[in-house]
Parts: structure tokens; C-alpha cells; sequence
């Protein structure tokens, strides 16, 4: 709460800031705007980000470290009889000493060197808190009247902030990344236990997915089975029912929206679609779960078919349908991308709308299609919640759509749910099939962008 | 009602295609003012005028263009040989099948040379097997000077060769349908002066077997390939008659200060 309060100050602080560095840069030419090398809102940055960006490091820093150094000294007063522990009862007397701290429920008796220790946490958390208050504070201000005084016609102003700026930016984009980098060597690192566990070639190719270990190594099926080969044919299957009915219908509804609609209708159409898109997954999930799974398995059954209540099919026509607004948008976009200047030079032929479209617009669009499809693709093969509720749990290895199937995604859900020892293969599993999806969704992106490149480059 | 169809406007009896109280809106904006125009077979027609007069929007209504833009609405009365081709028993693909089209953008579609000439024969059915096809093919690609330059890059896309010459394969594209008349806008505002002169000595060889109708914004160019020129002004036709009598003796006075550059 007071570290808002005292990153608003700071922020109120830079503020100022700029409003002196401006009013400044100003008076030293005395108004003649003309002789200053930069703007004077770029003076007023300047101030601004010199008396900004030192002051919130100090706090981030201190943030970082004032916890650590509070505790050494608070250790470092402790009786030896304490200090002495073995590693992990220390760890469970410093949390002590902290819950007692903040006034919350301790597992032992509070004694005097304990409540003494607490008292200490406490007025070294105070004393560092009014510490860094003054230090930040004091920093802000030393900036601030520093970068006043070097402010000068001469100074170059607008090319520091700019490069500030720039600095900003790129530490963001390398946060971004780095997270991503983090978790992939985080999937890679876990999978490669699993893989020391399970043979990765039994995980590839293997046909019997049965991830529950027995608990006592004596019982049957103790070892577990890890062949993946059924969840990635489920996944397959679901997908390939999904896109059977998002492209067909995707695409036909782009040509429409795009190449014969009216604008009045497509301003109602085509944010409609998109709210489409906005239906949170769980509700397709329980309209396939509760609406077409027992319609599909009614229809089956009054044809004489033997269908799982929980089916591939019902989760596929749901996906299919939750990815349809995907595909549409996004064909919708490269089929408008399409120059007029060829469908007049098709209808200055004596061409039709349809013969236009068959033989000018769609070839013209297909590889901004195809990338549409791609990505559509990866979509559904990461979808979880519909397939969760509608597809089941049972890793089948078949092509009936009729059947219960199961899915890469769903599995990773199952193996994680619950409590789990953190190092058995069954929680390893969910790594690995993690690391295999990235990779999969990866290269259909990257293969997609691809195409969507090359095919910019025809038009522009 | 057919009857009165087949009815031939005055002073129209050798013309192509006559016009006669053309007046076209595009939404609430009137862009084209009352326009009377005859236009003879076998001549080339220039428009000139400066821009936002009208003449794109003039020679569009003469193939029914102007259908693919929804905000725009065409009145009077356009005759190509007699019949009304803003009529209810008009097809509008028949129409532009007689009536072919060059824009001022080379915009030849992304499938190979081949292909963009082949397009119009293929969609109207016009050739029975490949070898007939082949021979269409060739021969428009000849008429429109184009074929000796690329006969064995045939396979090749369209897209893939010059300015010029992919506004050749345009033409070439207009003629493999046979059409009667060829309309083109600025066909040569995009090139240069070389690929500007084969083009032009192609619409005059063209003259003998098509009626051409062609805008520009180029004095010279209208000079030197028409025989019939057209100014317009804010949308009204100013003054119709021989090139040669436009550019030496105008009888109106905008065209004579057109002609001269004193405005446009
Ligand atoms: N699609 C359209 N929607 C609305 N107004 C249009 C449209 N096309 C043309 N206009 C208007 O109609 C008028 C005539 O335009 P047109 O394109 O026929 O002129 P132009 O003589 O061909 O000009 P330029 O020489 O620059 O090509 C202009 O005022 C233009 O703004
Ligand atoms: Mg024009």
C-alpha cells in the first residue's frame, strides 16, 4: 500500500518534472523556441526520466534486497542454540519468526527469543521502509535538479530521450522473450527426466497410454504405460473433424461477407462472428458435453450405430464450430486483400461474381488461406476445455469418430490435477506431451508465416 | 417494347455507339451532366479533360462497369448498334464480352502468361479443345505485339514481366474474346515513353478490326492515335469532333484553353 503511495509520489515527482524541464528550456532562450536544439516538451522528458527512471531502480532494487539483508541481521542476533539447527528445522524457525511477525498462527511456542527476534523483523522492516521512502525520494530530486541545470539550448535533448526510450522498449520485448524462453527450457528440462525415466522412443511410438503408478511398487500395472501414439491419433481426429467443418463453412462465409454482401449486412455479420469468437470455451465445452454429445448418440443409436456417450465427433462439430469465426476473419482479411483492380480486370472479361471468385480471387488468396487454415489448426490442436467435456478420458487408439477419444491437452490436464508427487513419471508426462504439442503448434505457426510473408510479397 | 429498342436515334445511323442524355450519380453527387456522344466504328475516340471530369466514369457506363460500384446510378438512354444496353433483357456478361476493357493499371492476374490469355476463351467456352486454345492464344498475343518477346516464357506469371508488356498481355487478354469494341483508361499513364509508343502504334493497328474508345491525360498521345475526340469538363461533354479540328480550331473556348494548358 505505501509502496503504491511512494511510486505515485515518484511518478507525481517526474511530473513536475517535466513542467520545470519545460518551462527551463524555455527561459534560457527566452521563449524563441527556434534556438533550442530540441522541442521543449523533449527538455521536459528529459527532467522527467532523470528524475523517473533512478529513483524507481533504487525502489525495484531495494524491493530486491531489503528482505534478505533484514533477515541476516535478524539471524545474526539469534541465540546459537538456534542458529545451530540443521537446514531444514531453520527454515521452519525463520518462517516462524515471520508469521510471528505479521501476527499469524505459529506452529510452536512463542518464546522470549523468538517474540524477541519478531520485534527486530519488525522495526528492520520499518526502519528499511522509511529508509528507502527518504532514499528514493532524495534520488528524485537529485535527478530532477540535476538534468535542470544541464539543461542548455546546445543540449541534445529529443536524442536522449529517444534513446531512452528505445532502451525501454527493447528491455520489454527481452522480458517478453525471455519468458518464453524460460518456460520452453522448463518443459525441456522436466521432459528430459521423464525421458531418463520412460524411453523416448516408447513415449513416440508406444500404443498404450496408462499413466496411473501403482503407489506400492507390488501392486499391478506398477510401472505404467507412457505410449503417446493414442493421444496424438485422438488429437488428430478431433482436429481433423474441427476443421472439417470451421473451413468449409469459414471460408464460404468470408467469400460471402467479403465479395457479396452489402455493407449494411456486413457491419451487423461480421462483429456477430466475432462475438463468436468471444464465447468463452467452457461454454462450448458444456454445449457439447450437455447438447450435441446426447444428440449425436440419439441420432447414432435411432440408426442403429453404437455411439459413446462421450464422443469425437461431438467434440470435433463444437470445435469446429468455435473456430469458424477464426478462419472466417482472418480469409475475410486476405480475400479483401485482393486488389480490385483484378476482379474489374475479371468482370471486363464478361466474367461472372462466381467465375471471378473460382478463378481470380480465391488462387490470388490461396496462401494467405492456407496460412488462415494453419493457424486455425494449431488452435484446435491446443484446445482443451470442449474436448475435457466432451471427448473423455479413455485413451482409445481408433479412427471412429463414433468412439470416446482422448487428447494430448486433456492428458496434460488429468496428469496434473491433484495432488502429485512432483518428480513420478505420471506428473514427468505432462512435460513431455507439453514439450511435443509446443513444438507441433510451433512449426504450423512458423510454416503458416510463412506463407503469409511469401504471399505479401506478390502485392506489395 | 422491343421495337422501341431496335429504334434508332437521329444522326446515329453509322455510329457504334451512341449515348444520348447520360446522366450518372454516384451516390448524391452528380458526376456526368446530360451527355450526347456518338461514337463511330472503326475510329479511335479519345477523351481528354482534366482529372475528376468524368471520363473514367463515362467510358465505364459504356461496359457497364460502373454495376460493381453500388453508390453509382446511370440515366439516359446508351445504345451500342441500336440496342439499349442498360436494358431489363441485357446480360451484363454478354455485354462486356462485346465490349472489352483495359485499365490504367497493367492488371494481369497471378497465373501464367498463358493463363491470362487463355482466361476469357476458357470461362466463355469459346474454344473446344487445348490446340484451338493454344491458337487463340498465340494469335493475341501476336496482335498485341507482345508474342515475340515472350513466346517461350509462356509459363511464366504474368506478373513476373514488364510494365509494358504486362499491359500488352492486358490487351492481349482484351482481344482473345473477340470483342467489338475496346475500351482502355490511360493504358499508358503507367509506362514509359517506349513501352507508351508500342502501345500506341498497337491501338491504331487495332483500329481496323475494333472500335476503340481511350482516355488520356497526354495531348499529344490523343493527337496522335485518335480520330475523334471528346473533352469534358466538370462532367459535361464540352465539345465533340474531329481530332484534328479539336487541336487546331476548337470551337469552344475551355477546350481551346484545355488544349493550351491554361487550366486542368
Ligand atoms: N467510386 C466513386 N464513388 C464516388 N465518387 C466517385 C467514384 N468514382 C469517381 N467519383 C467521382 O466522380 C467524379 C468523376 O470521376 P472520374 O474518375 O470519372 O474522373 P476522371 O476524369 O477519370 O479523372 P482522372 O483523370 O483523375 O482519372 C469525380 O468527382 C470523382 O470524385
Ligand atoms: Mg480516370
Amino acid at each position: 500500500m505505501t509502496l503504491t503511495f511512494l511510486i505515485l509520489v515518484l511518478i507525481g515527482l517526474s511530473a513536475l518534472g517535466f513542467y520545470i524541464g519545460r518551462g527551463r528550456a524555455l527561459n534560457t532562450v527566452s521563449g524563441r523556441v527556434g534556438d533550442l536544439h530540441s522541442l521543449p516538451s523533449h527538455y521536459g522528458f528529459y527532467v522527467a526520466l532523470w528524475c523517473g527512471i533512478p529513483s524507481l531502480l533504487i525502489v525495484a532494487a531495494w524491493l530486491i534486497l531489503q528482505p534478505q539483508l533484514v533477515e541476516a541481521l535478524v539471524i545474526a542476533d539469534l541465540p546459537s542454540a538456534y542458529r545451530n539447527l540443521p537446514a531444514s528445522e531453520f527454515g521452519l524457525l525463520l518462517n516462524d519468526i515471520r508469521n510471528l511477525a505479521s501476527g499469524n498462527v505459529v506452529s510452536r511456542e512463542a518464546d522470549e527469543a523468538l517474540l524477541a527476534a519478531a520485534a527486530r523483523l519488525n522495526r528492520a522492516h520499518a526502519i528499511g521502509s522509511g529508509a528507502m521512502w527518504v532514499v528514493a525520494i532524495a534520488a528524485g530530486i537529485a535527478g530532477l535538479t540535476l538534468a535542470r541545470r544541464w539543461i542548455a539550448p546546445q543540449l541534445r535533448a529529443r536524442n536522449s530521450v529517444e534513446r531512452t526510450l528505445l532502451i525501454i522498449l527493447v528491455i520489454s520485448s527481452t522480458i517478453a522473450i525471455l519468458t518464453t524462453v524460460g518456460i520452453v527450457l522448463s518443459l525441456a528440462f522436466e521432459s528430459v527426466r521423464f525421458f531418463a525415466k520412460v524411453p523416448l522412443n516408447e513415449f513416440l511410438f508406444g500404443i498404450q497410454w496408462s499413466p496411473q503408478t501403482a503407489i506400492r511398487s507390488d501392486q499391478v500395472g506398477a510401472s505404467g504405460s507412457f505410449g503417446a501414439i493414442p493421444l496424438f491419433t485422438g488429437t488428430l481426429l478431433i482436429t481433423l473433424i474441427a476443421m472439417l467443418v470451421a473451413v468449409p463453412i469459414g471460408l464460404m462465409s468470408a467469400i460471402y461477407l467479403s465479395e457479396y454482401a452489402v455493407p449494411r449486412v456486413r457491419a451487423v455479420v461480421k462483429p456477430l462472428l466475432e462475438i463468436l469468437a468471444g464465447v468463452p470455451t467452457v461454454v462450448y465445452g458444456f454445449f457439447a458435453a450437455i447438447t450435441v454429445a446426447p444428440f449425436i448418440r440419439g441420432t447414432g443409436e435411432s440408426l442403429g450405430l453404437d455411439v459413446a456417450s462421450e464422443s469425437a465427433l461431438a467434440a470435433g462439430l463444437v470445435m469446429g464450430l468455435m473456430i469458424i469465426p477464426f478462419v472466417s476473419s482472418l480469409s475475410d482479411d486476405v480475400i479483401s486483400a485482393v486488389p480490385q483492380s483484378l476482379r474489374e480486370g475479371s468482370y471486363g472479361l464478361g466474367a461472372t461474381q462466381s467465375e471471378t471468385i473460382k478463378r481470380v480471387i480465391l488462387p490470388a488468396a490461396l496462401p494467405g488461406i492456407i496460412a488462415a487454415v494453419l493457424l486455425a489448426v494449431s488452435r484446435a490442436i491446443g484446445e482443451t476445455m470442449i474436448v475435457v467435456m466432451a471427448a473423455g478420458l479413455a485413451a482409445n487408439l481408433t479412427a471412429n469418430p463414433l468412439e470416446a477419444v482422448t487428447t494430448v491437452t486433456v492428458q496434460i490436464v488429468t496428469l496434473l490435477v491433484g495432488d502429485q508427487e512432483f518428480d513420478s513419471a505420471k506428473t514427468l508426462a505432462a512435460f513431455a506431451l507439453g514439450l511435443v504439442l509446443f513444438l507441433i503448434t510451433l512449426s504450423l505457426n512458423v510454416v503458416a508465416l510463412r506463407v503469409v510473408r511469401r504471399y505479401r510479397e506478390i502485392y506489395e | 417494347m422491343a421495337a422501341v429498342e431496335m429504334e434508332q436515334p437521329e444522326e446515329a445511323l453509322d455510329a457504334k455507339i451512341t449515348g444520348r442524355g447520360v446522366n450518372v450519380f454516384y451516390g448524391p453527387k452528380q458526376a456526368i451532366f446530360d451527355v450526347d456522344i456518338d461514337i463511330k466504328e472503326h475510329q479511335v475516340t479519345a477523351f481528354i479533360g482534366p482529372s475528376g471530369c468524368g471520363k473514367s466514369t463515362f467510358l465505364r457506363c459504356l461496359n457497364r462497369m460502373n454495376d460493381t460500384i453500388d453508390i453509382c446510378r446511370v440515366e439516359g438512354d446508351i445504345r451500342i448498334e441500336g440496342h439499349d444496353i442498360y436494358g431489363k433483357s441485357v446480360d451484363v456478361v454478354q455485354l462486356r464480352t462485346r465490349v472489352g476493357m483495359v485499365f490504367q493499371k497493367p492488371n494481369p492476374f497471378p497465373k501464367s502468361i498463358y493463363e491470362n490469355v487463355a482466361y476469357g476463351p476458357r470461362i466463355h467456352g469459346m474454344v473446344q479443345n487445348k490446340a484451338a486454345l493454344d491458337e487463340v492464344v498465340e494469335k493475341s498475343l501476336i496482335r498485341a505485339g507482345l508474342f515475340d518477346e515472350i513466346k517461350d516464357r509462356l509459363d511464366q506469371p504474368g506478373t513476373g514481366i514488364s510494365g509494358g508488356q504486362q499491359q500488352r498481355l492486358c490487351i492481349a487478354r482484351a482481344i482473345a474474346i473477340n470483342p467489338e469494341v475496346i475500351l482502355m483508361d490511360e493504358p499508358c499513364s503507367a509506362l514509359d515513353p517506349i513501352a507508351t509508343a508500342k502501345i500506341e502504334e498497337l491501338i491504331d493497328d487495332l483500329r481496323a478490326q475494333y472500335t476503340i474508345v481511350i482516355v488520356t491525360h497526354n495531348m499529344q498521345q490523343a493527337a496522335r492515335v485518335s480520330q475523334k475526340t471528346a473533352f469534358f469538363h466538370l462532367g459535361e461533354l464540352v465539345e465533340f469532333d474531329d481530332t484534328e479540328q479539336i487541336f487546331t480550331n476548337p470551337s469552344e473556348e475551355r477546350t481551346q484553353d484545355y488544349i493550351t494548358g491554361r487550366f486542368g
